[in-house]
């Protein structure tokens, strides 16, 4: 599914290498992990794969199902299946949260030869799946983000990602900010989405997110690498070592 | 004081090339002390503070220069709301496009005919308004208006009107000077909805002075038409009794010269008045609001909201102030001015003022001027929409809160279209 091969990063605007040769395979269906310590090019990870702005990359590559991600447009990414959880949600005032998503909807149909999504069948849908994730009518109707709570703008990125089906989804840190309650409920519908041919990879400083979200494969990053790939447990180990015992026994 | 001699000639040859319409004696009276007040301030020049940002040369030159008269090939905005429609071709009331002006709880009457009587409510406010806004800045191009308009209606709302009047302003020939007067009085308890649209002509002035008795609500709505080469200068003088509301709201699409003036002065308590704009320009276009709101009475609120959306090097400008008299507490004053600037060629000039002599008040201000959000707009592309849709959804809704003020759903829904059909036409 997503194939991440000796990808070298810096920053555009200053000489600083941010990710020094990330080598990572999620296959089909899985879930991987990514944890490690603040300023190790986690989140970088996650911009560069969905296309944003600032970063230049000097080597390496990454696909999604054979194709350059790194060639196309944010766009491009997102309709070929690549979704961003944010760790920041943005809010956009003045558009409705179910104008923006139909419009991204429709958008991506277009963008691969698809035909739009009438008005009624979307309306069916995202309500049926914002019920799911306890997205009461008005948080549909307010605009994007506006006003929503950390834990509302958490299920507001559940909800688009129910709703735009990707095949690959990032969640960069989406346990920040979050209390137990509203996490087990992101948690829950992070679930239900899981399928044979929907990967995830779950960005996290954390291991109590991975409680809920079960992991397959758990990469420990720092210092712009992949450093160690365990099973779950290793998400274990970092809570009882710490990130400190576990780059000491690496290097 | 004597003028400079520049703005004195200016001013004598603007003023040579009009005439005073005829009228009875109060009409003439009223004429003739604006001319004096013309005469006494002067016409503005580059050099005046107040028009430091908006160059009025082509406002104040004796004849009107030329602009193309400019078809937009679209529905007029306004068509398919039940309206009274009054209509005026270069600044000439045309009744055979215009409906019947009966309307039950409303007199209207042009302006001509109410000049024309000996006796007259009209008599109470027009020029009366002007002249109070005239201080502590001159506004010398509303006491021309006042002294040389020949056309404008007056209407008087005794009740709560069951449907808006609908000023409509055709742009006829490709020079045209026009000169638009009208007076509004609501009375106590009544409710009236203005609407305009239309360039109005080549060059068009226009007055409009609305005094809103206790309890009396005022509704404007107001678009300027697509022309690009039109050039505007508008004042409104409000002056706003205990308990009224007034609501302005101003849409402005192109236009090489724009200032639009509002000027509202609360005489009564616990009073409301929203005046907002959104305006977008492209390329030669040069926009200017300037407001000035005085708060003379206890518990007023006063907010206003103008947004700016400028490309291809346009100008945007922003003059507004409140004053708060000493004694007006619990004045509840907010202003906001923002420019979103497309591209490295525009620019927005402000002047965000507050002066406040009550010491039990609320007021802010604010003015930004910024270029499209990154993060918003990666945020919107990295979910599937095409950069320039997402653009597009980040103008709308960086105007979103100047259109929050329009209460009419269905007139706020035609504006937004009309804005996004601006935005596609420059795809």
């Amino acid at each position: 599914m997503l194939k991440i091969s000796n990808l070298h990063v810096k920053l555009e605007e200053e000489d600083k290498q941010i990710l020094k040769g990330v080598d990572l395979e999620v296959g089909a269906g899985q879930v991987h992990a990514i944890m490690g310590p603040n300023g190790s090019g986690k989140s970088t990870l996650s911009y560069v794969l969905s296309g944003r702005d600032g970063y230049e990359v000097t080597e390496g590559a990454a696909t999604l199902d054979g194709a350059d991600l790194l060639e196309m447009e944010p766009e491009e990414r997102a309709a070929a299946g690549l979704f961003l959880a944010f760790q920041y949600p943005v809010e956009i005032p003045g558009v409705g949260n179910m104008t923006f998503l139909r419009t991204a909807v429709n958008a991506q149909r277009k963008a691969r030869g698809e035909a739009e999504m009438s008005s009624t069948d979307f309306l069916k849908e995202i309500r049926a799946k914002a019920k799911e994730l306890q997205i009461d009518a008005d948080m549909l109707k307010r605009p994007v983000n506006v006003g929503f709570s950390g834990g509302e703008k958490k299920r507001n990125e559940i909800l688009q990602m129910a709703m735009l089906e990707p095949k690959m989804c990032v969640l960069d840190e989406t346990d920040s900010g979050l209390d137990v309650d509203a996490m087990k409920l992101v948690a829950d519908g992070v679930n239900a989405l899981r399928s044979e041919g929907r990967s995830f990879l779950v960005i996290t400083h954390y291991q109590r997110l991975l409680d809920h979200i079960r992991p397959d494969v758990v990469h420990i990053m720092a210092d712009g690498r992949i450093v160690k790939t365990g099973g779950p447990d290793l998400a274990l180990e970092v809570e009882t070592n710490g990130y400190a015992g576990i780059l000491a026994e690496e290097a | 004081m004597a003028l400079p001699q520049p703005k004195a000639d200016a001013t004598a040859a603007r003023t040579a090339a009009l005439r005073m319409p005829e009228g009875a004696k109060w009409a003439t009276a009223a004429r003739e002390e604006a001319l004096s007040r013309v005469n006494a301030m002067g016409l503005p020049g580059r050099r005046d503070e107040y028009w430091k940002w908006t160059r009025p040369e082509s406002l104040v030159a004796p004849d009107a220069p030329e602009a193309a008269v400019f078809d937009a090939g679209e529905a007029p905005i306004f068509g398919e709301i039940d309206s009274v429609k009054l209509v005026f071709v270069d600044g000439v009331f045309d009744p055979a496009q215009s409906d019947d002006p009966s309307l039950g709880g409303v007199e209207i009457e042009r302006l001509g005919d109410a000049a024309a009587a000996d006796i007259h409510w009209a008599k109470d406010l027009f020029g009366v308004l002007e002249a109070r806004g005239q201080s502590p800045v001159p506004r010398t191009l509303a006491a021309l208006n006042t002294a040389f308009a020949a056309e404008g209606v007056v209407i008087r709302a005794t009740g709560k009107a069951e449907k808006p009047v609908a000023l409509v302003y055709h742009h006829g020939a490709a020079a045209s000077d026009a000169m638009v007067h009208h007076c509004i009085r609501v009375e106590s308890g009544a409710a009236l909805s203005v609407l305009e649209s239309g360039p109005g002509a080549s060059r068009f002035s226009k007055v409009m002075e609305v005094e809103v008795a206790d309890g009396g609500r005022f509704d404007h709505i107001r678009v300027q038409g697509r022309d690009h080469e039109r050039r505007t200068m508008t004042h409104v003088f409000a002056r706003l009794g205990a308990e009224s509301v007034f609501k302005s709201f101003t849409l402005t699409m192109n236009g090489v010269l724009t200032r639009n003036e509002c000027v509202i002065e609360f005489t009564g308590d616990e009073g409301v008045a929203h005046v907002a704009g959104a305006s977008v320009g492209d390329g030669d276009f040069h926009h200017d609001d300037t407001v000035f709101i005085t708060h003379d009475a206890l518990d007023c609120e006063s907010r206003q909201v103008f947004k700016n959306v400028l490309r291809n090097g346009a100008t945007g400008v922003f003059q507004g102030k409140i004053l708060v008299k000493a004694g007006a507490q619990k004045t509840d004053g907010y202003q906001i001015s923002q420019a979103l600037l497309l591209d490295d060629d525009s620019q927005f000039l402000a002047k965000p003022e507050l002066e406040i002599y009550a010491d039990d008040v609320a007021c802010s201000h604010g003015s930004t001027t910024g270029a499209i959000d990154e993060t918003a707009l990666f945020y919107l592309r990295s979910r599937g929409v095409p950069k320039a849709a997402a653009e597009d959804l980040l103008v709308l809704s960086f105007l979103a809160e100047a259109i929050e003020e329009i209460d009419d759903q269905g007139i706020a829904a035609e504006i937004l279209s009309r804005l996004e059909a601006w935005l596609a036409r420059r795809r």
